[in-house]
């Protein structure tokens, strides 16, 4: 039997590398454009197009010690935004509900374990030191497993099968409530992480590179160490243990993970205290670069962005999204921030972000958004 | 008993569709604004005008507008605050330029601005929904507050960065400015507020509104009915952000007087307008005056109540409590009735129907 097979003959280029083609030799004519024009003088070093398009460049290409060390700091808040973002995934594949308080639960977690550490040391009258520290830290893990309890049993429970938007309600409702106990608990004033008693690195080294040098924090070294690590773990975690294919099974589906017997209420729990042991890591790693206060709410939002151009769903896309947005935010803000005056690293992310998501609405790596009627 | 339909006959197409179609509905509103309009800045203290009555009045507008955007077309946002800021920023800017101008016209006008801008950031909704389209919104909350605190010409150049409203008067009587008495700031709010949400009501309940409604159950298929997105879409953020700029130019003329650039128009104000719009009910007019109502009222029944009932609270940790009361209350609301008070005052003139009966 011959088969007729019908096939329409494949077009040479896909729709998206034909437009990836057109993108690409548009930009290609507007660089010779732009440097035709400033070689023959027709743009001058005062027209605003000059100060966008070429002055930017050409510092860069000049000052490749600055470039390194933007890119540097960048890399180190990427991996920063990515461990917030990592946390808003967890919770987001496992039950569906997009948790703002993550950003606080950074924040609370830190002062926990900061809390701990003072309590243990001036009240019980422990030793300063690496054990007090440790011991606190476990503390504070308890705290976070206490409040994923909490959490599961208080709001997710009864608000099962809730529409997306009262969930994240629900989590903004968290967040006040987290707010206001920390602060009654904790005081509202900002307090110094116990970064040396935990062991981690302090000072830092200045590399000789390309006529320039290079600042680098030992402590951001360990926060990229760590980050990966942690990263490493969680990836183990889910492949290879029973719990991890439990966690990807309810990801998949709720309704089949529950018909195979696995039990919702357990994994939520995991998922809650897996986001608070992660946004304890992070809120250590923030908390040693600034301190410990509740004005570090603010730069969690900024792991927002982030999950736009990951995907909600996407471990891999939390990480690159992390560190696009890091580090094209530095760079912006130090190749173009002057121009409009400074400080535009407070919108400049949400706007790459936007960004991308005109080309892939569903997030670098998020799963295709299908919708049916 | 006395709240029956028996002998209401409709026999018009018009009665039958009218907002209040029982006349004990019809008379309670006229009540409620002869209330509003005599009885309250006859009797009610400054203290009650100046915190609960005009707080309420400015937010209003801005919960009705962003239950038109999140309630009837289904797009969330959080940039609510952002775009009441365009509002209180325009009207200061048209006032001081041009002083002569009334400026009840003015506070009308810079609402339209406040469209403008918010066509501008509605744009992705075109192409992104859900949370992702909330996510988006924030941009436009953190770039406008960045511009209020980066563009000076915003705030006329004052050392302060501040904005302070100037006196303006209309026949003779001052409304804004320190001078203005409070209880002309109430009649002008109160007005402002019943003649919008008059027009709002219109359009929620005509052929807009019901392609919002169309939109906001499935998009998609709204699209295969005829319905154009594109229009839909970008009408609900003009018409939802006319209503902030409008709300916000009311909150910083008529109660803050004055408004510390980018501080007030915060994140913050935009959570505390979702969750009004989610504790009222969402898709419901009554509902936004319901969470207006209860998130002015919260703060100060706590930080007042509490001392009353012999819960003595210091005022350090007073903001504490109320904050973290807040937010277990907000859970607590959307455990056991997620539907909003709207649904309360339904149920609860369900029952007065039938009453003594049970159904």
């Amino acid at each position: 039997m011959t088969d007729v097979t019908l096939t329409t003959r494949k077009p040479f280029l896909g729709e998206g590398q034909r437009n990836g083609l057109i993108a690409g030799g548009a930009l290609a004519l507007f660089i010779a454009a732009l440097v035709v024009a400033t070689q023959t003088g027709t743009i001058t070093r005062n027209d605003w197009t000059y100060k966008i398009f070429v002055d930017p460049f050409v510092s860069m290409v000049d000052m490749p010690d600055l470039l390194v060390q933007t890119v540097w700091e960048g890399f180190v808040a990427g991996v920063l935004y990515s461990l917030i973002a990592l946390g808003f995934v967890l919770i987001f594949k496992a039950s569906g509900v997009f948790n703002f308080a993550q950003g606080i639960m950074v924040v609370f977690a830190a002062l926990s374990l900061v809390g701990f550490y003072e309590f243990l040391t001036l009240t019980v009258g422990m030793p300063p030191g690496f054990i007090a520290a440790i011991v606190a830290l476990a503390g504070a893990v308890g705290i976070m497993f206490v409040l994923a309890v909490a959490v599961e049993r208080i709001v997710l429970r009864p608000l099962v099968n809730q529409p997306d938007i009262i969930m994240l309600m629900a989590t903004v409702g968290l967040t006040y409530f987290l707010i206001g106990f920390g602060e009654y608990i904790f005081g509202g004033s900002p307090k110094v992480m116990i970064t040396s008693q935990l062991g981690l690195p302090t000072g830092s080294t200045m590399l000789d590179f390309a006529g320039g040098r290079i600042n680098i924090q030992h402590l951001d070294v360990a926060a990229a160490i760590i980050a990966a690590v942690m990263i490493a773990v969680l990836g183990f975690f889910f492949q290879y243990t029973r719990i991890g294919r439990a966690l990807r099974a309810v990801a998949d589906s709720h309704k089949a993970a529950l018909s195979v017997g696995i039990s919702l209420n357990q994994i939520w729990v995991i998922v809650w205290f897996t986001a608070g042991i992660v946004a304890l890591f992070t809120g250590i790693m923030w908390g040693a670069r600034s301190d410990v206060s509740f004005a570090l709410e603010i730069i969690a939002l900024k792991a927002l962005p982030v999950l736009i151009v990951g995907g909600f769903t996407s471990i891999p896309g939390a990480i690159v999204g992390g560190l696009i947005i890091g580090i094209g935010e530095k760079i912006g803000e130090f190749y173009w921030g002057p121009l409009l005056g400074g400080g535009i690293e407070s919108w400049l992310a949400y706007i790459i972000a936007l960004m991308f998501l005109m080309f892939r609405p569903q997030g670098l790596f998020g799963d295709k958004i299908i919708e049916r009627i | 008993m006395f709240y029956r339909e028996a002998g209401q006959y409709k026999t018009t197409y018009q009665s039958d569709m009218a907002i209040f179609p029982l006349r004990q509905d019809r008379i309670g509103i006229i009540i409620i604004l002869a209330l509003a309009y005599v009885a309250v800045p006859l009797m009610a203290s400054d203290f009650i005008l100046k915190t609960i009555m005009l707080p309420f009045l400015a937010l209003v507008l801005a919960v009705v507008g962003l239950n038109i955007l999140t309630g009837y077309t289904g797009l969330i946002s959080l940039g609510t605050a952002a775009f009441m800021g365009v509002g209180a920023y325009a009207c200061y800017k048209l006032t001081t330029i041009f002083p002569d101008v009334n400026i009840l016209i003015w506070i009308l006008v810079s609402g339209f601005f406040s469209a403008a801008i918010g066509v501008v950031f509605g744009l992705p909704s075109l192409r992104i929904k859900g949370l992702y389209l909330a996510v988006a919104t924030l941009a436009a909350q953190f770039f406008l507050q960045w511009a209020f605190v980066r563009i000076p010409w915003l705030y006329n150049y004052n050392p302060s960065g501040a904005i302070e409203v100037p006196l303006r008067t209309v026949f003779g009587v001052p409304v804004t400015g320190p001078t203005a008495a409070i209880e002309v700031k109430y009649l002008i709010a109160l007005t402002f507020v019943v003649v919008l949400t008059w027009v709002a009501s219109n359009i929620v309940h005509g052929r807009i509104g019901r392609s919002w409604m169309a939109v906001r159950d499935m998009d998609i298929a709204a699209q295969l009915m005829g319905i154009k997105l594109l229009e839909a879409k970008l009408l609900a953020f003009a018409v939802s952000s006319f209503y902030c700029g409008v709300s916000g130019a009311l909150f910083v003329f008529i109660y803050l007087g004055g408004a510390e650039a980018g501080t007030e128009f915060g994140i913050r104000l935009s959570f505390i307008i979702l969750f009004a719009v989610i504790i009222g009910g969402l898709g419901s007019m009554i509902g936004s005056f319901f969470g207006a109502g209860f998130i002015v009222a919260l703060p100060t029944i706590l930080k007042f109540g509490l001392p009353a009932i012999g819960i003595a609270i210091t005022g350090a940790i007073a903001e504490k409590i109320v904050v973290m009361v807040i937010g277990a209350l907000t859970i607590y609301l959307l455990i056991v009735e997620p539907h909003g008070l709207a649904r309360l005052w339904q149920i609860a003139k369900q029952k007065l129907r039938v009453w003594p009966f049970p159904y």
